[in-house]
């Protein structure tokens, strides 16, 4: 049973985010193991760990990077163990160039509110892109289409990462 | 829901029978026990008609041992036998306590890197000293209940790592309680509001007691409780409020000698100040100073100036809580006060302040933990038939692992929804290498160094192959209390690995096992009594979870595979019945084989059918 079979969802990209909240908190219900309190030492191991896949298979969908990433592994393509070269330098500078960005936010802390708004709008509208391209390309359903999402994959894990040491460097603050 | 009731394994089909449980609040200054009775919960009072027992343990003489009030009286004069706030030091290494050491009036032990404390009863440790107040709570509640305690829930700060969680948990072991659950305090005091009030939102829970301080937000809805994000201060409360005092007392009267006893009187004088300037302005005071005594007056404002950078790290760490759940102050709907030190006026103004709201108090702030407890735990054993409450907590701090050079990766980030389990792959880097060690780390900083040591993993028995051969899947698994638990499984050859836990600051169970076995003077006939009631109880839980499960879904089953389950259980009952608790257990073994492919087959089932259900409800 997959993680879109578990919540009883289509196995796509777009997903009804209500829903499977919804759907979760259902199974939690059941399957929690504060439900087992009283229980059978195996039933109470049994809840933990199925409580727990729940919990993993909840935090995948809910994201939607590990939800597509998940999405081409659940259509063979495996993007967790590779270590392929990425191959597209106008990508790669584009990379360049924010990661000077971010540095210069994280180096001289003055005169970074402008710098560091004007980064996080770039950001956005890079990943928003990515993420229109990715949804388009998922719902192909094709080879091709598969091998473009998880291309673009790779290209949203860059920004996911500068997000993050951007929100890293804020919190430092 | 009502079209699919399916007994699920552990719910009882049979008639309800009322059990009796508690909520216990083991705190660092005080501890209460609540229960619920005719569906209201309630605290337990003491022989003395008190709420709160102190959480002052006093060791007397070679063989008795004074709990409570008559203990923190003692203080003054016997300090080295009465141990005060001792959740301070539970889960700790001597080397983490041993700077602290001239402030404290105890002989500090180091039991094996374990901090233990030299009393008149030899050397005893927190996790020992811990079991009285609980023993003592035992015994108030099957006073006033007149029967055993079918569980217990024992609340915990939500800062709590695995290690002083696992100490509250031997603790409770040792003084002979069935520990439902650990729950987090902030989440026991929403419980607490929650139900009484029916509120849906996002909740912020300021918790400031005697030693630690959480700052918990919650979300609220529909039944379920969520916990969004945690942070506080593990060494931060009342106590330092009392230590700041006695700081400005000593200035005052110049004194620099300090016995055990003399700091003990300031140390009571400056919490009696300190509660005095809840209510009133001024407080006078008289100190004894060698042949003379000190007199003077402490104000408001001298207060409020010397716990105003205390104050503030709460704040700061409320200010980063609501970040991380990705909210902002003026989101947060309500604020709940818990803990006696929410009493401070300036405490409370502050909080006001940061949160732009009047924070709630309505209900005791030294109770509301305990009565949280004692509504879960009437949940737990089983007593409310529709489960209407979840749950959800997350992990406080984050697990991580050593890698090479000192550093930490992580595998499983704070704030991850519980239970939860990670698997990683290691690998050997020798060829032949049978054996792996693997140290396990809790804490957010990059160095192992600035982290807490958790435990050390040594795996064995892995099949010898050539270096990078063999594949090692460790997995680590969190579960609803907050503890972990590891296994692991190479993975080529299917061996499992077995493992050697070292819990940095923790007991082995053989240590707890002879920690029972010394407490009792009939050890080993005791023991064995013990070792028998625990499996009689177990096989009743089998017996009724597996004919319950074939009731409902022994269709899932082939005939012969049936008759192989039932003679198993005809076995066990026989079993039970007897005197031998070893045969009981292999008789459960037994059964328990013998139904996991039908534990697997109906998990399957209820999985399908908890959400189709629904379905079916809605249309």
């Amino acid at each position: 049973m997959n993680y879109f079979e578990l919540f009883q969802l289509p196995q796509r990209m777009e997903l009804d985010a209500a829903l499977l909240s919804q759907h979760y908190l259902q199974l939690q219900r059941r399957f929690h193991p504060d439900n087992f309190a009283n229980a059978s030492e195996r039933d109470r191991r049994q809840s933990v760990q199925q409580a727990a896949l729940i919990n993993d298979a909840f935090q995948t969908l809910k994201h939607p990077l590990r939800r597509a990433e998940y999405l081409l592994q659940c259509r063979g393509i495996d993007l967790k163990h590779e270590q392929q070269s990425f191959q597209d330098p106008v990508f790669l500078m584009q990379q360049m160039e924010l990661r000077e960005q971010l540095a210069e936010i994280a180096t001289a802390p003055e005169q970074t509110q402008v710098l560091q708004q004007q980064l996080e709008q770039e950001l956005q509208q890079g990943q928003q892109q990515l993420h229109n391209e990715l949804s388009q390309a998922l719902e192909q359903q094709s080879e091709t289409g598969n091998q473009q999402a998880a291309s673009l994959l790779r290209k949203l894990k860059f920004f996911d990462k500068l997000q993050q040491e951007l929100e890293f460097i804020e919190q430092q603050r | 829901m009502a079209l699919l009731q399916i007994a699920e394994p552990g719910q009882s089909s049979a008639p309800h029978q009322h059990k009796l449980a508690a909520g216990i609040d083991l705190g660092t200054t005080n501890s209460l026990v609540a229960t619920v009775r005719s569906g209201e919960a309630q605290i337990l009072l003491g022989s003395d008609d008190q709420p709160m027992v102190s959480s002052a343990v006093r060791f007397v003489s070679a063989d008795q041992t004074d709990i409570g009030q008559s203990a923190l009286d003692a203080a003054v004069f016997d300090a080295e036998n009465t141990i005060l706030s001792v959740k301070r030091f539970m889960g700790r290494g001597f080397a983490e306590i041993a700077n602290q050491a001239e402030q404290l009036p105890y002989q500090l032990v180091d039991q094996s890197g374990l901090l233990a404390l030299q009393t008149r009863q030899g050397v005893k440790n927190p996790v020992e000293v811990s079991a009285e107040i609980l023993k003592r709570l035992h015994d108030i509640a099957t006073e006033h209940l007149a029967g055993e305690l079918a569980g217990v829930v024992i609340t915990v700060p939500a800062y709590f790592d695995d290690a002083q969680r696992q100490a509250t948990k031997d603790a409770a072991r040792l003084a002979g309680l069935n520990v439902l659950r650990l729950l987090n305090e902030p989440t026991a005091a929403a419980l607490a509001y929650g139900l009484d009030s029916g509120q849906e939102g996002v909740v912020a829970v300021y918790d400031l007691g005697g030693g630690t301080f959480d700052i918990s937000i919650l979300r609220l809805q529909k039944g379920v409780f969520e916990v969004l994000a945690t942070g506080g201060n593990s060494a931060l409360g009342g106590d330092d409020f009392d230590q700041a005092i006695v700081g400005w007392l000593l200035e005052q009267t110049g004194e620099t000698e300090r016995s055990a006893q003399s700091l003990r009187e300031y140390k009571l004088l400056a919490r009696r100040l300190k509660e005095q300037l809840s209510k009133a302005e001024q407080a006078d005071f008289v100190l004894p100073l060698g042949d003379d005594e000190f007199r003077g007056s402490f104000d408001r404002a001298t207060f409020e100036n010397l716990i105003q950078p205390l104050v503030r790290k709460t704040l700061l760490a409320c200010k980063s809580a609501v970040r991380d759940a990705g909210l902002q102050l003026d989101e947060v709907l309500s604020v709940v006060m818990v803990g006696g030190s929410t009493r401070v006026p300036l405490v409370r103004q502050q909080v006001a302040e940061l949160f732009g709201q009047e924070p709630l108090t309505t209900i005791d702030p030294d109770q509301v933990v305990a009565l949280g407890a004692a509504i879960q735990a009437n949940v737990l054993v089983g007593n409310k038939s529709e489960q209407d409450t979840l749950l959800l907590d997350v992990i406080p701090l984050s697990l991580g692992l050593e890698t090479m050079g000192g550093l930490v990766e992580k595998i499983i980030p704070r704030n991850t929804v519980i239970p939860v389990a990670k698997a990683q792959e290691f690998t050997t880097f020798k060829d032949g290498q049978t054996a792996m060690a693997i140290h396990v780390l809790q804490g957010e900083r990059e160095l192992v160094a600035d982290n807490r040591s958790l435990a050390r993993f040594e795996l064995h028995g892995i099949p010898p192959m050539p270096a990078g051969g063999a594949h090692i899947r460790v997995t680590f698994q969190v579960d609803a209390d907050g503890l972990l638990h590891v296994t692991a499984q190479e993975k080529s050859s299917g061996v499992v690995a077995s493992i050697e836990v070292k819990p940095s600051y923790g007991l082995t169970d053989e240590q707890i096992m002879s920690m029972i076995t010394g407490s009792m003077q009939h050890a080993k006939a005791d023991m064995q009594k013990r070792m028998l009631l625990e499996q009689q109880v177990e096989a009743g839980r089998v017996l009724e979870a597996v004919h319950a499960a074939l009731a409902s879904d022994g269709h899932l089953l082939e005939m012969e595979e049936r008759k192989r389950i039932e003679l198993h259980l005809a076995e066990l009952q026989q079993q039970r019945q007897g005197q031998d608790g070893e045969a009981i257990k292999l008789a459960i073994e037994r059964v328990n084989n013998s139904t996991d492919q039908f534990a697997a087959l109906r998990m399957d089932q209820s999985i399908r059918n908890a959400l189709k259900g629904h379905k079916v409800d809605e249309v």
